[in-house]
C-alpha cells in the first residue's frame, strides 16, 4: 500500500480538549475511576463553545484533589492556598474586571476552611464562576470526613460512621445569593458542560456542584465498588428536577441524586452595584470603575 | 518611573500615621485594598475607602484577615498594586499568605500597626512585639523586608518605599507601625508628584515560548506578567521549577528557596535603611526602632549632658538586619542598648551579630505604653560604667 494513504491529515485535532490542558504535565495525578478529570473535559468542552477569548479566562483553585485542576489547564492559572481560591478570585476579578474568573475546587476546600469566604462572595455577587466537585471526603489527605459527607457514610476520621449533618450546598448557595445554580454528577457529561457553559455566561455568582466518585478513599472505605459501580449508581438514582426548590435537594448516603438546575436569575453584580451606586451618589464627579 | 498624580495629595497636612500611609499607598500607585477592621490600624482603611472611589481603586472590606491577604495577592496578579492593613490578631491570621507571597514571588504591602499582645492583648495601646513574627512567622524559609517608621512623615514616606521595595524584590514587604506613630499627629509634606520616585512593576514582555515565570538571570528576582495578557501563567504555593508548575524534588526545594532567601539575605546592605548619630568615637551606642527612637532621645542627651560618649542607631529597615554595620560598631563600642517594647526580640539578632565582641543589654517593655525614658537612660549609665 502506498505511504501516503497512512498520512495524518494535521488539520484534524486528534482531540479537540487538549488544547486546553498542559499535555506537558500530563500523566494527572488522578487516581483511576475519579471523576474529576472527567469534569475537567466537560470543561474544556464548554470553553471550546463559550466563545470566550481564551486570554481573559483565568482559572483559580485551591488545596486537595480537585485543586490541582489549575495547574493542569492552559489558562493563567493559580493553585492558591486551603481554602482561599474565592478570596483570591475576588482580587483577581476587581482587580482586572475583563477577566472571566472560574475558581475550580473541592468540597472540603470550599464549604469547610473555605466555607466563610463562599457564603460572601455569593452574598456580594461577585462577578465568578464556581465549579465545586463534590467527592464527599478529604481525598489528598486520605479519606478523612467532609462537611458534604452522607449521614452514616465511614471516614477515616468517622470509623463508626458519620453523625454530623452535611450541607446541601445549592440550598446553600442560593440561600446567599447564587444567581445560578446547578448540580449534576460526572456521568451526566453533557448536561455538566452544558452548565458549566451556562455559568460561564452568567453574570454574577455562578455555582455548579459536581458529584464525582473517589473510588480510593469513599467508595471502597464505604464498600461501594469502584468507580464505574458508582456512575451507575449516579446514572440509575439521579433525577433531573429544573427549577426544584433548593431546600428539597439534600443528599442521603446512597440515596436519590436530584439533578438539574435549580436557580437562573438577575441581580447587580458587587461592581455594578459599586459603580450604579457611587454615580447616584457623586454624579459626574466619580468615573465608573472598570480596572 | 514618577508618581501618578491623581492620587497624590501634595502640600503640608496635619494627620496622623494611619492616615499619612494611606496617603503614601496612594501616592505609590496602590489601587486595591483589602482589610479588615481592626485597631489601631483601621484609620488607614477608612481613608482608603473615603479616597479610592476617586483615584479609580477598589477598597473591599473582606469577611476577615484570612481573605483580605489573599484577596491582595489576585489582585496583583490581576495588575494592581496593593496593601492589607491590621494590628496583632488580624497579622496572626495573614501569616499563611505572607508565606504564599514569598513563595509565589508577589509583591505586596501588609501594614501591622502593632498592639499589645499575645492574642487580644491590649487593642488600643502600643507594643513593638510582632518584629520576630514579622521575620518568621509564617513556616518554612523565606526572605522578606519589614520597615519600621517613627512618624507621621516616614509613615507617608517609607509606605511608598515598601511599595518600591516590595516591586523590586518581588517579596511581601512587612510594614511594621505601632499604635503610638498610627496615631501620633503631626506635620506630614507630601511632595508633588513628580518628586516623587515610583518603582514599576518588572512586566515581561517578550516571546511567550521563552517566558519562564520563575526563570532569574543575572539578578534573583523574575519577571513578571499579569492575568489576561496572554502568557497563561501558572502560579502555584507548591515547590516549582522555573516553568511555575509542581517539582516536588530535593533539588528543586532546594534550588527555589535558596533564592528567595538569598534574593534578600545577599541584598541586605542594599536594602538597609539607617540613621545614625555621634556612633563615631562612642562607648554606647542605643539601638533603636519605630516609636521606641524617640522615647530613647531624652535618655541619649540625658547621658551626654552626663559626660558619656552615646551614639544612636535608628534602623527604618529592621529586616533585612543591618548585621554588617552592627558588626563593624561591635569592634569599637563597650555597649549597645536596645529598648524595645516587648521582653526582647531585636536585642536577641543584635547579640548574634556582636558575636560577644560589645556588651548587649535590652530594656525591655510589656507594652501599654511607651518606655520612660529614665529607664532607658539608667541602662545607658550601668553600661557606659563598664
Amino acid at each position: 500500500m502506498p505511504e501516503e494513504l497512512y498520512e495524518i491529515d494535521q488539520s484534524i485535532p486528534v482531540n479537540t480538549v487538549e488544547q486546553y490542558l498542559r499535555m506537558e504535565r500530563m500523566p494527572h495525578i488522578w487516581c483511576p475511576g475519579c471523576g474529576i478529570g472527567t469534569t475537567v473535559n466537560c470543561f474544556a468542552h464548554a470553553l471550546e463553545t463559550s466563545e470566550l477569548d481564551l486570554q481573559k479566562v483565568a482559572i483559580v483553585s485551591g488545596i486537595g484533589c480537585t485543586g490541582r485542576v489549575a495547574g493542569y489547564i492552559n489558562l493563567d492559572s493559580f493553585h492558591t492556598t486551603h481554602g482561599r481560591a474565592i478570596p483570591f478570585a475576588t482580587g483577581l476579578k476587581l482587580a482586572n474586571p475583563e477577566l472571566k474568573v472560574v475558581v475550580y475546587s473541592g468540597d472540603g476546600d470550599l464549604t469547610a476552611i473555605g466555607g466563610n469566604h463562599f457564603i460572601h462572595a455569593a452574598r456580594r455577587n461577585l462577578d465568578m464562576t464556581v465549579i465545586l466537585i463534590n467527592n464527599f471526603i478529604y481525598g489528598m489527605t486520605g479519606g478523612q470526613v467532609a462537611p458534604t459527607t452522607p449521614l452514616t457514610a465511614t471516614a477515616t476520621t468517622t470509623p463508626y460512621g458519620n453523625f454530623e449533618q452535611p450541607f446541601n450546598l445549592p440550598y446553600l448557595a442560593e440561600s446567599c445569593g447564587a444567581v445560578y445554580v446547578a448540580r449534576w454528577t460526572s456521568y451526566h457529561v453533557r448536561h455538566v458542560a452544558k452548565a458549566i457553559k451556562e455559568a460561564l455566561g452568567k453574570k454574577g455568582f455562578s455555582f455548579v456542584e459536581i458529584l464525582a466518585p473517589c473510588p480510593t478513599l469513599y467508595s471502597r472505605r464505604n464498600k461501594l465498588g469502584d468507580g464505574l459501580d458508582q456512575m451507575i449508581y449516579y446514572k440509575e438514582n439521579s433525577e433531573i428536577k429544573n427549577n426544584v426548590d433548593t431546600k428539597t435537594v439534600s443528599l442521603d448516603f446512597q440515596g436519590k441524586i436530584v439533578v438539574g438546575k435549580f436557580v437562573d436569575v438577575e441581580r447587580p453584580t458587587y461592581l455594578d452595584a459599586m459603580n450604579e451606586y457611587y454615580q447616584k451618589k457623586f454624579g459626574e464627579k466619580y468615573i465608573p470603575y472598570k480596572g | 518611573m514618577k508618581a501618578d498624580p491623581k492620587g497624590v495629595l501634595t502640600g503640608a497636612h496635619f494627620i496622623d500615621g494611619d492616615h499619612a500611609c494611606s496617603e503614601g499607598a496612594l501616592s505609590a500607585g496602590c489601587r486595591f485594598v483589602a482589610g479588615y477592621p481592626i485597631t489601631p490600624s483601621t484609620e488607614v482603611v477608612e481613608r482608603i475607602a473615603e479616597r479610592f472611589p476617586f483615584v479609580g481603586g477598589i477598597f473591599i472590606q473582606m469577611e476577615d484577615e484570612i481573605a483580605s491577604s489573599i484577596a491582595i495577592q489576585g489582585a496583583v496578579w490581576g495588575g494592581k498594586k496593593a496593601m492589607t492593613v491590621t494590628s496583632g490578631p488580624g497579622f496572626s491570621l495573614m501569616m499563611e499568605h505572607i508565606g504564599y507571597a514569598a513563595m509565589t514571588e508577589t509583591p505586596c504591602v501588609f501594614v501591622d500597626v502593632q498592639r499589645a499582645g499575645p492574642s487580644t492583648g491590649l487593642p488600643t495601646q502600643p507594643a513593638q512585639g510582632d518584629m520576630m513574627q514579622a521575620r518568621w512567622g509564617s513556616h518554612g524559609d523565606y526572605g522578606i523586608i519589614a520597615i519600621t517608621p517613627n512618624s507621621p512623615q516616614e509613615c507617608f514616606d517609607l509606605t511608598i518605599k515598601a511599595f518600591n521595595l516590595s516591586e523590586q524584590y518581588r517579596v511581601p514587604v512587612m510594614f511594621m507601625m505601632d499604635e503610638c506613630v498610627g496615631h501620633m499627629t503631626e506635620r506630614v509634606i507630601i511632595p508633588p508628584a513628580d518628586q516623587i520616585e515610583i518603582y514599576p512593576r518588572r512586566f515581561y514582555q517578550g516571546p511567550k515560548e521563552e517566558y519562564l515565570p520563575f526563570g532569574v538571570n543575572g539578578d534573583m528576582v523574575p519577571w513578571m506578567v499579569k492575568a489576561g495578557d496572554g502568557y497563561h501563567v501558572h502560579v502555584t504555593g507548591l515547590t516549582h521549577d522555573e516553568r511555575g508548575y509542581p517539582s516536588m524534588t530535593v533539588n528543586t526545594q532546594g534550588k527555589l528557596v535558596r533564592r528567595l532567601v538569598d534574593k534578600i539575605r545577599l541584598n541586605a546592605d542594599k536594602i538597609a535603611d539607617y540613621e545614625e548619630d555621634q556612633v563615631e568615637g562612642a562607648e554606647v551606642v542605643v539601638v533603636t526602632y519605630g516609636i521606641t527612637s524617640r522615647t530613647s532621645i531624652p535618655a541619649i542627651e540625658q547621658a551626654r549632658k552626663e559626660g558619656v560618649k552615646v551614639g544612636h542607631l535608628r534602623m527604618k529597615i529592621v529586616w533585612p538586619f543591618p548585621e554588617k554595620r552592627i558588626r563593624k560598631l561591635a569592634e569599637k563600642v563597650e555597649a549597645f542598648v536596645v529598648p524595645e517594647i516587648n521582653f526582647g526580640q531585636i536585642v536577641l539578632e543584635v547579640e548574634r551579630t556582636v558575636q560577644g565582641k560589645a556588651c548587649v543589654e535590652s530594656v525591655p517593655h510589656g507594652g501599654g505604653t511607651v518606655h520612660n525614658p529614665g529607664d532607658i537612660f539608667k541602662v545607658i549609665k550601668k553600661c557606659a560604667k563598664g
